[in-house]
């Protein structure tokens, strides 16, 4: 049996040597295929070679990519295509041109207001949030077990309630029955209850605060997740290496450990400060007093969803795409400077 | 040869909380570590507060709702406020239970299916050179920028020419392509250590079992973080857009109707509130306590 076997593979071993030995001429004349190809063919070839050898990427991605493409890149594409139309979501679109973004910057009083508010928010709030995120974060990972659990849920809470800022407007509401006006009134600081929400001065700050508490979000979490996983021996290696005290290990070694994590949680931080609108139109109004708490969401949902002028409202969104797009180019430049 | 190796290396063996050697940390001083709890603990009281007050609300009395001055504190605890939500669930137009079940199936199908579809995806960008790649993923982190309320109408539009409309896939399909997922997944592969992927590829293992077993495991505290995003995400829908019948919509349609009832259904609308925010925390709380498990027994990452 054995000898049999053996005759078999010796048999065989030549015909599996000749693929082996024809495969580097196979190879030259492709070469050459190539040479004599045009650049610009040459290369799609060569991806053509690339894409074949990474099947099992393309098929890993495939669910994935196929329901993206369906469900938000398409929808994106009307979007844009959209701004350049009339669309009353009952006729058929008309093609307008540029008319509604020269509308939008040239009469479109309003926009300025909301354009300026969300600015101040993303400037405010944006920076400072992720700050915070990334303080909290790094502070809570000091703590073991339950009470880091705990420290964790405590700090994320407001916002897993999914409404907790409805919690905002009994304590902002403008009557005596208000807790903050209860208060005031209780410490004789203030004898008449203060409409907080219906006051063009205060709209802003009290949107802020609001929008400052509940920023320890998606960031926040991720940032969680991305200390947990920095390799202990990193720290230990570190102190050899002459670093004193934590705020140093923070600098140089925890922060470049989490970079994925900290590019992450810019773009979140960046998609959420621009489009603050949901507090606005709980606490503030739609439109708010004099549009104080206006923002450039607030706006365009104004248009979608009262006014069904969808053209606009794309045009709108258009205009806060670039925004963040641009921003987003800036951050990640600064980021890539970290601990260095 | 694994199995005797199992035995002897202390790292594998179960360490229980009591007899954990307590771990130090280096570069800590005691101020520091003084400062960092006071403004751990004064800022905790500020997150906590509206937090304490659902809960406080949720057990008031009627009387004690519209008292003044506003207390944050309960005096006379009561489940009133549960009970009557009760009676008005009971005597709801479709069982509920069946607002229940829909919950589940979209919620569940919701984050299940986006975990494992996103990360299927964020392995390749993650740990692969391929034609194609950049711009994929430029696509993906761009998109997360578009304002989602413009889009939902082209979206609707989508859905009723695929004819899905009026069926959970119309609330499911679209969750499970988020770009948020993919990112986060992404970030958190692209940390691994490239040779934890060669050795295993040196072994014969295809692509496939590479991301079942080294690539996923290893990532668990990203998972279940993504896992906690996509329920939140998921349980806050009401799928009023999308779903007709009544028979499909979910619980948080249901308990939303609660809380429009006014001044009338206060008590149960504060019950409402308390049921909303629970959910998710005891999820949280679930796969947080996993996230700790998994990083104190395995010092993995070379």
């Amino acid at each position: 049996m054995s000898e049999n076997t053996a005759a078999v593979t010796k048999k065989t071993r030549p015909v599996k040597e000749k693929p082996v030995k024809t495969k580097p001429e196979k190879k030259e004349t492709m070469n050459k295929k190539l040479a004599e190809m045009s650049p610009m063919r040459a290369r799609m070839h060569r991806m053509g070679y690339q894409i074949r050898r990474n099947k099992a990427c393309y098929f890993m991605m495939a669910p994935y990519f196929i329901l993206f493409f369906i469900f938000t890149v398409v929808p994106v594409l009307m979007s844009i295509v959209l701004s350049f139309t009339y669309f009353n979501m009952l006729e058929a679109p008309t093609f307008i041109g540029w008319g509604n973004y020269i509308k939008l910057f040239l009469e479109d009083d309003i926009f300025m207001i909301a354009l300026k508010n969300t600015l101040i928010f993303a400037v405010v709030t944006g920076p400072v949030s992720y700050i915070l995120c990334l303080l909290f974060a790094w502070i809570i990972n000091e703590f073991h077990g339950k009470l880091r659990a705990f420290l964790t849920l405590v700090f994320y809470a407001p916002s897993i309630c999914g409404n907790a800022y409805m919690v905002w407007q009994l304590i902002l509401s403008g009557d005596r029955y208000g807790y903050l006006n209860g208060i005031l009134i209780r410490l004789g600081i203030i004898d008449e209850p203060i409409l907080w929400m219906q006051t063009e001065k205060w709209v802003m700050p009290a949107l802020i605060v609001v929008q400052l508490w509940l920023s320890l979000g998606t960031g926040f979490l991720s940032f969680i997740a991305g200390l947990q996983t920095v390799d202990k021996s990193l720290y230990e290696a570190a102190a050899l290496d002459g670093v004193k005290n934590r705020w140093q290990e923070l600098w140089y070694v925890t922060l470049p450990a989490i970079r994925p994590q900290l590019m992450f949680g810019a773009v979140m931080q960046i998609t959420q400060s621009f489009a603050v609108s949901d507090i606005s139109i709980q606490l503030a109004g739609n439109p708010s007093v004099n549009y104080a708490g206006a923002t450039v969401v607030t706006h365009l949902l104004d248009y979608g969803t009262t006014r069904f002028d969808m053209g606009y409202a794309s045009a709108i969104a258009s205009v806060l795409f670039a925004l963040m797009v641009g921003t987003n180019l800036l951050i990640q430049r600064l980021l890539r400077r970290v601990g260095e | 040869m694994r199995s005797r190796e199992r035995e002897i290396d202390p790292r594998m063996k179960k360490v229980h909380f009591w007899n954990r050697p307590k771990e130090t940390k280096l570069n800590r001083s005691m101020a520091g570590n003084t400062l960092l709890f006071v403004i751990m603990i004064i800022c905790g009281i500020f997150m906590a507060l509206p937090l304490v007050m659902i809960i406080n609300n949720a057990l008031k009395p009627l009387d004690e709702i519209y008292q003044f001055p506003p207390r944050v504190f309960v005096r006379h605890p009561t489940l009133e406020n549960f009970s009557d939500l009760f009676v008005i669930m009971s005597d709801s137009w479709v069982p509920f239970s069946r607002y229940i079940l829909n919950t589940i199936i979209i919620t569940g199908g919701g984050m299940v299916g986006h975990v494992i579809i996103a990360s299927l995806a964020a392995y390749p960008l993650a740990k692969h050179e391929f034609p194609f790649k950049r711009i994929l993923f430029q696509m993906v982190v761009l998109s997360m920028m578009f304002s989602w309320t413009v889009t939902q109408i082209p979206q609707y539009l989508v859905i009723s020419w695929l004819h899905i409309n009026n069926t959970y896939a119309a609330l499911i399909l679209p969750a499970w392509c988020f770009g948020m997922g993919l990112y986060l997944m992404k970030q958190f592969m692209e940390q691994l250590p490239d040779s934890l992927m060669e050795s295993a590829r040196l072994d014969g293992a295809s692509e496939w079992s590479i991301f079942w077993r080294i690539v996923m495991p290893n990532v668990k505290p990203a998972w279940l973080t993504l896992a906690i995003f996509q329920f939140q995400q998921m349980w806050a829908n009401t799928g009023s857009l999308f779903l007709r019948d009544e028979q499909l919509k979910p619980m948080q349609y249901a308990l939303q109707q609660v809380i429009a009832g006014g001044t009338a259904r206060a008590g149960a609308g504060a019950a409402v509130t308390f049921i909303i925010a629970a959910v998710p925390i005891i999820f949280f709380l679930f796969c947080q306590s996993n996230v700790v498990e998994t990083m104190t027994s395995s010092g993995m990452k070379d």
